[in-house]
């Protein structure tokens, strides 16, 4: 048996991997990551339009602080966030950004005087200050108050991962690309690493470190069409969830992008609309104004996804050979602007679609984009259950989104997220109770069984096909468990993703080679993926209310009463076809920001019981505060510092605040 | 599906028979003792929108499972799926075949390692070079004080760099190189443009010195043939010509100044 010691196993190499290992390694920790593809390759590189942080450079974002930028990312989870954690991130999101700077990533910088931008499709003029100038820029995003996204034309992802990634690599972290973990080893209570697949060898290796992080991203491949890359296939999600032990957080909570190009599902940023492109139903007519008022195109995701396709159920959609679809238009940007901020979404178009988007529109309608759920964890990335395993970013559920995500969160979550869990780990690997205590006939069982397991797929007389199990489970998904849900559509997809996934344990294969075999990696992926995708499936079942992304014909309101919890999805019985579920209550009588209207979207919800106490006690604490300064105030209603690693807890300094040495 | 069919659009949806197209792919699995390289044929029916990730997909799902290919994002940013595409080299997941004849010849990138069929070991080259080039900003200062504002820089600048920046390290420069078929330590057109983006970049501290101990030699700048087949290959169309050349004639004036001293 190959084992390979580190102390720590960070497995994925996209944004949030890269800086957690960063974190851990500069504090003398050796860290190995685990890439299915070399980390420049990552699905962070797709992140086009920015990053959120609230440097208030911009005129735009003028009076932009760590308050505003919480109060938007909780109305944008609908209240389903945990809001000490949101707090966390919104504090550290422009010490991120800032660090980034510092690494050699180009964002794009504030030119000082008059420019012409569009608002709500009229050409304005707006004049940055002299003082802002050379600062890093934010544009206007969907969801938000103030123009808080900082950005690299719209390659910011790209440039991120790029400068991370070569950061790691001036570090010396030392990467094992093209190598997967199959399995978590643990005895139940503690986590100690995993069984991993070379994909060239196919070779079988222990990997035992303290502490072991997921960060693996999305799960978008249990839909049909999605904006994610091909290997976002939740494994990381499954492999925590085959533990039996560690918990998926609100894995119902799925996010449809109103871009995707129609119909492969690429993505074109929200930085379109933020930067002033609309969008136009098959006459041509601009009808998010007549749906949301105040925010138009700019609402949440959640709430432009919906608007989108109800307009295309009134007949509204333009209809092609593959269906309807509504149009982007971002023509009037005109071409210079498109040429030098939205680079990437013009290569896209002429690639793809064959068009210039400085002349024709883009045709666009939802598709699945962003997995809310993940590992549960707590503030400090840990799960709640097995100790020793950790998350951050995509794939975990910490859980600053809630039910919805807001535009630029998720790139900003990877790196925040990264920073802040790095330390954790650190933290976790210093201390002389955390070393490797793991009986090497455990290690052995867990390498046997897996070794097993391939080998009885290679042997398997099965008559099921894997590729065709997973188009049918993401026909599933599509059909059952998108943007609309209800309860017969539901059950009717529990039931068939249960008869998958009994047809899953009798896959045979074709090709019979343990190493490098394609069918074979889909065999084992599959069988994980539809485990998770009954998670989807039963957790929107089960939540009988709607909440940000999760929206439920049959119960349409958000129900604060009964359902403001977390859901906790267990897999218990390795022979069963449905998930345990728990859950977690949310506590109104700690929120900063008790539960209320987004300011878009339907105004429909009941509310908990202790809400108006709650907010009762907010204003009067306001009111008695009144004079003092933000930190202060805010310090009252929901301390939050105490849980950030020391070194993170500092103020940020803006053009504004200016910070006395 | 019907309703919508029913309805021809504009631009012409008109509805033809689909070409029938022929897949010769090179095959070799360096895994399997005794594999021979191969060219293997396959067909298939196109379809509409159809790119070389939905035809080798198609494939590998209906006809072969065997074959072996790398795409990641499928929509031509992460550099995942460049292969020799009719003797040329670019990025798969955006290559239409309705702008290809109905024999198309796939093959795998030449000058990397490879790994099976189409895939190839891009990522260990890369790191490799990375290492080699130390591509990434040198700094002084090894704390940042991230609580105060960050460095200002001139927005010109900026995008000047990200310019630059937007190599997807996909390895289609290195399989167009001359140099890089004869010199196995050649950086490449990808290495050099990183170290031109670097020295653009006040916040690397390193002089013109130090980038000459880097790329100061044949397996450097002065390896270039001026071919230039990377500047006509590069799917993100990067200015490499100029960089190049630009870093030529930088580098080759510190030499005599150098040998003056």
């Amino acid at each position: 048996m190959n084992v390979i010691y580190s102390d720590v196993l960070v497995i994925g190499g996209g944004l949030a991997g890269l800086r957690m290992a960063i974190g851990a390694q500069r504090r003398g920790h050796k860290t190995i990551i685990l890439s299915l593809v070399p980390p420049k390759r990552s699905h962070s590189a797709a992140a086009q339009g920015g990053m959120q942080a609230s440097l208030a450079n911009v005129i735009k974002g003028q009076g932009d602080t760590e308050d505003v930028h919480f109060e938007d990312t909780v109305r944008g989870s609908d209240w389903g966030c945990d809001q000490v954690v949101a707090r966390m991130f919104v504090n550290t999101s422009p010490k991120a950004a800032r660090e980034l700077a510092a690494w050699g990533l180009p964002w794009s910088r504030v030119r000082k005087g008059d420019r012409q931008v569009i608002i709500n499709s009229q050409k304005v003029t707006i004049t940055e200050r002299d003082e802002a100038h050379g600062l890093i820029a934010q544009r206007d995003f969907g969801g938000t108050k103030k123009w808080r996204t900082c950005y690299v034309s719209d390659g910011t992802g790209h440039a991120m991962l790029y400068t991370a990634s070569d950061r790691a690599i001036a570090e010396g972290i030392t990467v094992h690309e093209r190598c997967e973990a199959i399995a978590l080893i643990h005895d139940g209570k503690r986590c100690y690493g995993a069984v991993v697949r070379d994909l060239i060898t196919g070779e079988i290796r222990a990997y035992l470190a303290k502490a072991t992080a997921i960060a693996t991203g999305g799960a978008g491949k249990l839909y049909k069409v999605t904006t994610n890359a091909i290997i976002c296939e939740g494994i990381g999600h499954a492999l925590a969830l085959e533990t039996g032990v560690a918990s998926l957080g609100n894995m119902e909570a799925v996010q449809f992008h109103p871009t995707g190009i129609f119909p492969v599902g690429i993505l074109v940023t929200e930085g379109c609309r933020g930067d002033g492109g609309l969008l136009r139903d098959c006459d041509g007519y601009r009808f998010m104004p007549d749906y949301e008022p105040e925010k138009k195109e700019l609402a949440s995701r959640d709430v432009v996804s919906r608007r989108m396709e109800e307009h295309i159920a009134k007949g509204k959609g333009h209809k092609s050979r593959f269906g309807e679809h509504l149009w982007l238009d971002i023509t009037l940007l005109g071409r210079h602007h498109i040429e030098h901020n939205l680079r990437e979404v013009k290569e896209i178009c002429e690639s793809f679609l064959g068009i210039d988007p400085a002349e024709k529109w883009i045709p666009v309608r939802p598709a699945q984009h962003y997995t809310m759920g993940g590992v549960r964890t707590k503030p400090t990335g840990e799960s709640q259950t097995l100790r020793g395993l950790f998350a951050a970013g995509e794939a975990a559920c910490w859980d600053m989104h809630g039910f919805n995500r807001l535009g630029g969160n998720s790139v900003a979550e990877t790196v925040v997220a990264g920073m802040i869990v790095g330390e954790f780990i650190a933290d976790f690997c210093d201390d002389k109770n955390n070393g490797i205590d793991v009986s090497m006939k455990l290690v052995e069982e867990f390498v046997s069984r897996e070794k097993g397991k391939i080998q009885s797929l290679v042997n398997s007389s099965g008559k099921e096909n894997a590729f065709k199990l997973n188009l049918e489970m993401q026909d599933v998904m599509t059909k059952s468990v998108g943007i609309f849900r209800n309860a017969e559509a539901l059950e009717a997809g529990v039931k068939q993703l249960q008869q998958l996934i009994e047809r899953s344990r009798n896959i045979g294969l074709s090709s019979k080679s343990t190493a490098s075999n394609p069918e074979l990696v889909a065999a084992y992926r599959t069988k994980m993926m539809l485990k998770l995708a009954q998670t989807v499936a039963y957790g929107a079942l089960v939540r009988t209310e709607s909440r940000g992304a999760h929206f439920r014909i049959d119960y349409p309101q958000r129900n604060d009463k009964d359902w403001l919890k977390r859901t906790l999805a267990f897999w218990k019985d390795e022979n069963g076809t449905l998930p345990h579920l728990e859950y977690e209550p949310l506590d109104v009588m700690k929120m900063e920001l008790p539960p209320g209207w987004r300011g878009y979207g339907a105004k429909n919800y009941i509310d908990h019981p202790d809400t108006p106490k709650r907010q009762e006690e907010v204003d009067a604490i306001k009111k008695q505060m009144e004079g003092s300064d933000r930190f202060a105030v805010q310090e009252k209603l929901m301390p939050f510092k105490d849980q950030l690693p020391a070194a993170l807890r500092g103020k940020n300094e803006r053009i504004d605040e200016p910070l006395k040495d | 599906m019907s309703e919508a069919q029913k309805t021809v659009q504009s631009g012409g949806a008109q509805q033809t028979r689909n070409r029938t197209l022929t897949f010769h792919i090179l095959r070799y699995n360096p895994q399997v003792p005794g594999d021979k390289p191969r060219l293997q044929q396959y067909q298939i029916e196109e379809a509409e929108g159809m790119t070389l990730f939905l035809a080798l997909t198609e494939i590998r799902e209906h006809q072969d499972p065997t074959l072996q290919f790398d795409f990641v994002c499928r929509a031509g940013i992460c550099g995942s799926c460049s292969m020799l595409i009719n003797g040329r080299p670019g990025l798969a997941c955006r290559s239409l075949t309705k702008n290809m004849g109905t024999d198309i010849t796939v093959a795998p990138l030449p000058v990397f390692e490879l790994i099976g069929d189409l895939s190839v070991n891009t990522g260990k080259w890369m790191r490799g070079m990375s290492e080699r080039l130390e591509t990434w900003v040198h700094t002084q200062e090894k704390e940042i004080n991230l609580s105060k504002k960050e460095e200002v820089m001139d927005p010109d600048l900026a995008e000047k760099i990200y310019e630059l920046d937007r190599c997807v390290e996909c390895g289609s420069c290195v399989a167009a190189c001359g140099t890089a078929q004869m010199r196995r330590d050649f950086v490449g057109a990808v290495g050099l443009n990183k170290i031109a983006r670097l020295k653009l970049d006040p916040r690397d501290n390193r002089t013109d010195a130090d980038f000459y101990e880097l790329i100061g030699d044949d397996n450097g700048v002065f390896g270039c043939m001026s071919l230039l087949g990377c500047h006509d290959v590069c799917p993100k169309e990067l200015p490499l010509q100029t960089q190049i050349a630009f870093l030529r004639r930088k580098l080759a004036t510190i030499e005599c100044t150098e040998c003056n001293k």
